[in-house]
C-alpha cells in the first residue's frame, strides 16, 4: 500500500514541524540549548528510498522550520547536507548488510542505532551552526554549540527513536516477519 | 552530447543536492546586510497562524504575571501623573504628537540564537510598517523588519546584526547598542568616548539620534566597562532591563517625522557629495 507510507510521511512531516516549533524552539535549557528533534525525518525514513526524493523532502523539511523560526535557509541546508550523506553514514555504520533486501534498522544493535544518530546529528548541527555563526573567529563559539545542544538532541532522538520505533512502516520486512511466525507457528 | 546526458544522470543525486545547497546557501548569504529575507520570514499566514493558536494557549496560563506587569506598568505612570503640578494646564493635540503608539502581542519569541527575530501579532493591516520601534513597559526590544497583511517580525535587540542609538541618562554622550551573541540579560554599548563621565549603575537610554525610537527609552544599567583597542572608547556591557525570556505585550512607536527625517538626511548627503 503506497498510499499508507505517503500518509505516515506527510503526518510525520507535520508532526516534526509542529513539534519543533512549538515545543522545541522553546525549551532553552541553560538558555541556548534548543535540540533538533526534527533529524529523526532521517533515521525514521525507509531505508530503501528513492534519493532525490529523500532530499527533496529533506529540503521542504528544513525550509518549513527555517520559516517558522526566521532562519533563513540554515535548517534547509544542514538537514539537505545530512540526508545527501546519509547513504554513506548508513554504509558506514551498518556496513554491507544494510544493502540486503531484508536490513532494517529494528535488527541494528543498538550501538549501532545511536553510533548512526549521533553521526546524522553531528553532520546537521556542524552545518548549521557553521552557517549560522559564519566566521572562523568564533570557532569556539561553533565547537560549544554543535556539542552542548548535538548531546541535547542525541538524548531526545534516542528517547523518540525507542518510543516510537518504525517497525511498521516497512512493510516488505513485515511481511518477512509474518511468514517467519506463520512457519513458526505451523510449519 | 551523449557523454553529457551520462554525466547528468551518473551525478543526478549530487548535481541535486548541490543545487538544493546553493538555494539555501544563496538564500542565507545573499540576503541583505541589515534586513534579512523579505519574503521568508515567521510573518507569513502559516506560521503566523500557527504561532497565534499557540500563543493563545500559552498566554491563558499566565493571566496573573500579565496582570501584574500592567499593575506595576500603571503604578508607574500614576505616580508620574499625580505628581505632574501643571498637568491641566499642559493641552495636548493629537495632531501635533510626533509618536504615535499602538499595541501588540509577540506570540514568537526567541533568544538562543545569534540572530533572533521576534513575532507580533499585528500586521500591515493594523499600520504596522517596517522599521517601527518595539518597546515593552520595561525598554526597548527591537525594530519591525518585515510585515505580512497580520503579522510583522521584529529584530530584536539581541540579534548580531542590531545596531541602536543610544546614550547615557544624563549625559549627552551618545554610541551604538550592539550584541556579541552571548547572553540574553546583556548587551553591549560601544563608541562612547573616554572622556565621558561613567559610573557602574549608570542608565543607558535610547539617545535622540534614532529616528525610530523617541529619546529616553530605557534600555538598562552599566555592568562592567572596558576600554576598546584604541584605548580611547568605551566598550559597556549593559544590563538589560527587560527580561527577555518573558515578553508578552508590547508597543509599536511609529515616529511621524521619520521620513521627513530621512528624506532631508538623504538631501544632505546628495549636497555633500
Amino acid at each position: 500500500m503506497p498510499n499508507n507510507i505517503y500518509f505516515v510521511l506527510t503526518a510525520r512531516f507535520v508532526i516534526l514541524v509542529l513539534g519543533q516549533v512549538l515545543i522545541f524552539n522553546k525549551l532553552n535549557f541553560f538558555g541556548f540549548i534548543n535540540p533538533f528533534i526534527y533529524i529523526m525525518w532521517l533515521y525514521w525514513y525507509p531505508v530503501k528510498q528513492n534519493r532525490p526524493i529523500l532530499l527533496l523532502t529533506s529540503f521542504l523539511l528544513g525550509f518549513t522550520i527555517d520559516l517558522f523560526s526566521d532562519t533563513l535557509a540554515l535548517h534547509a541546508a544542514a538537514l539537505t547536507t545530512a540526508a545527501y550523506f546519509r547513504p554513506a553514514i548508513m554504509r558506514f555504520v551498518f556496513g554491507v548488510s544494510y544493502e540486503f533486501q531484508n536490513f532494517r534498522l529494528g535488527n541494528a544493535t543498538r550501538a549501532q542505532q545511536m553510533t548512526f544518530l549521533a553521526l546524522l546529528i553531528l553532520l546537521h548541527h556542524g552545518v548549521y551552526f557553521t552557517l549560522e555563526v559564519f566566521s572562523l573567529t568564533n570557532v569556539l563559539l561553533i565547537f560549544k554549540k554543535v556539542m552542548s545542544i548535538g548531546i541535547a538532541t542525541l538524548i531526545l532522538s534516542t528517547l523518540l527513536a525507542s518510543l516510537f520505533s518504525t517497525e511498521n512502516n516497512e512493510e516488505i520486512s513485515l511481511i518477512i516477519d509474518y511468514h517467519h511466525c506463520w512457519d513458526c507457528l505451523f510449519g | 552530447m551523449q557523454q553529457i546526458v551520462n554525466f547528468i544522470i551518473r551525478y543526478r543525486d549530487f548535481l541535486f543536492y548541490i543545487f538544493l545547497l546553493s538555494i539555501s546557501l544563496a538564500l542565507t548569504i545573499g540576503s541583505h546586510s541589515y534586513h534579512q529575507s523579505k519574503y521568508f520570514n515567521s510573518a507569513n499566514w502559516i506560521s503566523g497562524s500557527v504561532y497565534n493558536a499557540s500563543n493563545t494557549i500559552d498566554t491563558y496560563f499566565d493571566l496573573d504575571g500579565k496582570n501584574q506587569k500592567l499593575l506595576e506598568e500603571n503604578l508607574r505612570l500614576r505616580q508620574v501623573l499625580y505628581n505632574l503640578r501643571e498637568s491641566d494646564s499642559v493641552q495636548i493635540d493629537s495632531v501635533q504628537l510626533q509618536y504615535t503608539i499602538s499595541t501588540a502581542h509577540i506570540i514568537k519569541n526567541s533568544y538562543a540564537s545569534n540572530r533572533n527575530y521576534l513575532t507580533i501579532d499585528k500586521g500591515v493591516k493594523d499600520g504596522i510598517q517596517v522599521d517601527m520601534g518595539v518597546i515593552s513597559h520595561r525598554g526597548i526590544i527591537g525594530i519591525v523588519e518585515s510585515t505580512s497583511n497580520r503579522y510583522a517580525t521584529v529584530q530584536s535587540i539581541l540579534n548580531e546584526r542590531s545596531n541602536i542609538n543610544a546614550k547615557l541618562l544624563h549625559t549627552n554622550h551618545f554610541g551604538s547598542l550592539v550584541w556579541n551573541g552571548q547572553s540574553y540579560d546583556e548587551v553591549q554599548l560601544v563608541d562612547i568616548p573616554k572622556l565621558a563621565p561613567l559610573t557602574i549603575g549608570d542608565t543607558i537610554v535610547t539617545g535622540g539620534m534614532s529616528s525610530i525610537f523617541p529619546e529616553n527609552v530605557p534600555i538598562g544599567v552599566v555592568k562592567t566597562y572596558d576600554f576598546d583597542t584604541s584605548q580611547s572608547f568605551y566598550t559597556i556591557v549593559v544590563d538589560l532591563f527587560n527580561d527577555m525570556t518573558d515578553l508578552n505585550a508590547v508597543y509599536i512607536v511609529q515616529n511621524k517625522d521619520r521620513e521627513e527625517i530621512i528624506e532631508l538626511e538623504a538631501k544632505t548627503e546628495e549636497n555633500a557629495q
